[in-house]
């Protein structure tokens, strides 16, 4: 659906040229939740507006859903740019317009007859959830309805790909999570490519395929969510898992348990996608003459199956902690023996 | 009553001299508007950063804004003259006027459209770019609709400032309650016809300023 290839992005500022994407490849599938994350000043944002053509690379090549977005101009990439639908971190609604009539702007553009713009309206106003607002103002709306009608806008002329520019980096984890529940709906029943890029790996985490990390206009580690989750390559990988894997106060908690438990084996048990759901504790116990010791806990859902991190203190006699952990290896779970720094 | 206070007031005359008023600015605030409204577009498109960037176009037009806008008012009759005369054939009667008006206030709400539609978010914009909007589709439901207030209190601003004009154009032979104020009033040392005029020209204001402030606030809908 969407192909990058060889996508390089210069600007030209006071204090030289900057490289705000450096050679990106990248192709997303008909279908995908595509996430892109990173800091802010890595290039995403630079990166999706080259998808609609608000940013022309500069050398390199961008097509979606079958046309080269960086090369055509005019009527054409007006046209185009009605199949590709976008959603922006601070809603951008036209204050002067209702709520339907926002709906109907993109109608209006391309010429949609008023009758039919009508029944589309009130079809996208049930679709995100607002029926009753359609004559409000936007100032009239808390933010997570300003973003559904910032969606129903973008839908509105039945788009290929919605792109997502921090979509939900304004808005309160809650409501974060109804807009995101929305987003999954919506790729579910039309199919929709979704591209988004954020700063929050709790988006990526819950309705990502695939996810991209950005560092200085590069892409510095891309897979399924749950590979990147398991397996975080790069040190800002790591960072940005840890954001929903471990609380922020978690490293210091395990040294307290390293210095509380001194005897025994601290082990921390990664499960991903299906062993998340296996006995594995279970198991342990009844295999093995040692105690489990339940310390810390967390499991989070991702699009491709659960994710989580257990710490458990295994005690007992010297051997048998060992073949326990040896039992914990051979597992579908990454184990990991803590111990001091 | 009127009698006693105002013992030479024409009355007649002030209506005919109100009338003139009335006109000369009605005339001036529209032609006023629709130039402004495209000098002001022009100045904001061509800016930095908007969709029609164009340094020159951008520099050019600044500078034509600015040195109309500096010209005192009743030097610029006195310039303008003989182009008034190349255009109209005359110098005397309320037409006359007009283009004096017209090159006075046009570039002073040129700027306040500017500066009006600056006061947009540019993430409205860019989302009706994103959508697939042309310009000229962006200009008329976005640009004019999301900036109608402010364009609405500058015109009111104008509007109020060409009453004003039209009262010096009068002092040279436009006609109007300046006209009549300064012939009638201050030169036959008539004070009471002045202050008629004066009162008039207080009460249009005021009638301009109440609608201008309703309409704004009738169409804000932030």
């Amino acid at each position: 659906m969407i192909f990058i290839e060889q996508a390089k992005k210069i600007f030209q500022t006071k204090n030289g040229p900057v490289k705000a994407v450096d050679n990106i490849n990248l192709s997303v599938q008909e279908g995908e939740i595509f996430g892109m994350i990173g800091y802010s000043g890595a290039g995403k944002s630079t990166l999706i507006r080259m998808l609609n053509g608000l940013e022309t690379p500069t050398e390199g090549s961008v097509t979606v859903a079958g046309r080269t977005i960086s090369t055509i101009k005019g009527s054409e990439l007006r046209k185009a740019r009605q199949e590709i639908g976008m959603i922006f971190q601070h809603f951008n609604l036209l204050w002067s317009r209702t709520i339907r009539e926002n709906i109907a702007f993109p109608l209006e553009i391309a010429g949609v007859a008023k009758a039919e713009r009508n029944k589309r309206v009130d079809e996208l106003i049930n679709l995100v959830g607002l029926d009753g607002r359609g004559d409000s103002y936007p100032a009239q709306l808390s933010g997570g309805q300003k973003q559904r009608v910032g969606i129903a806008r973008a839908l509105a002329n039945n788009p290929k790909v919605l792109l997502c520019d921090e979509a939900t980096s304004a808005l309160d984890p809650q409501t974060t999570d109804s807009i995101l529940e929305l987003l999954v709906d919506i790729n579910q029943r039309l199919g929709l490519t979704i591209v988004l890029i954020t700063h929050e790996m709790h988006v990526i985490r819950k309705i990502c395929h695939r996810v991209a990390v950005m560092e200085e206009g590069k892409i510095v580690e891309l897979g399924p969510v749950l590979d990147v989750f398991r397996r975080p390559e790069q040190p800002i990988t790591k960072r940005f898992v840890q954001q929903v894997t471990e609380p922020e106060e978690s490293k210091e908690t395990i040294q307290h348990l390293l210095a509380e438990h001194p005897d025994g084996k601290i082990v921390k048990l990664t499960f991903v996608g299906v062993s998340a759901e296996q006995p594995v504790v279970t198991e342990l116990i009844r295999s093995f003459n040692v105690g489990v010791n339940i310390l810390q806990g967390k499991i989070s859902q991702t699009q491709n199956g659960a994710y989580g991190t257990l710490f458990v203190q295994v005690t007992g006699d010297q051997t048998e902690v060992a073949k326990a952990v040896a039992f914990l290896d051979a597992q579908q779970v990454d184990s990991e023996v803590i111990t001091y720094d | 009553m009127t009698e006693q206070w105002f013992p030479n007031v024409d009355w007649e005359k002030m209506w005919e001299a109100t009338y003139e008023t009335l006109y000369m600015t009605s005339i001036s605030v529209v032609i006023t508007f629709i130039l402004g409204m495209l000098l002001g577009l022009l100045l904001f498109l061509t800016s930095k950063g908007q969709l029609w960037e164009n340094k020159a176009v951008y520099s050019v037009t600044a500078v034509i804004v600015n040195v109309f806008r500096s010209i005192p008012f009743i030097i610029l009759i006195v310039l303008l003259i003989p182009f008034t005369k190349a255009i109209l054939g005359t110098i005397i009667g309320e037409n006359a006027a007009l283009p004096a008006l017209i090159i006075g206030a046009a570039p002073f709400y040129a700027r306040m459209v500017e500066i009006a539609l600056r006061e947009i978010d540019k993430g409205v914009i860019e989302a009706a770019r994103a959508m697939g909007a042309s310009t000229w589709t962006i200009i008329r439901k976005v640009l004019i609709p999301e900036s109608l207030p402010a364009l609405v209190s500058g015109l009111t601003v104008t509007a109020i400032a060409l009453v004003g004009y039209t009262a010096m154009a009068g002092v040279i032979g436009a006609g109007g309650l300046g006209n009549l104020a300064f012939l009638d009033g201050f030169q036959r040392s008539r004070n009471d016809v002045t202050i008629m005029a004066t009162i008039v020209i207080l009460v249009i204001v005021f009638i301009i300023q109440f609608i201008g402030d309703t309409a704004v606030r009738k169409l804000d809908k932030r």
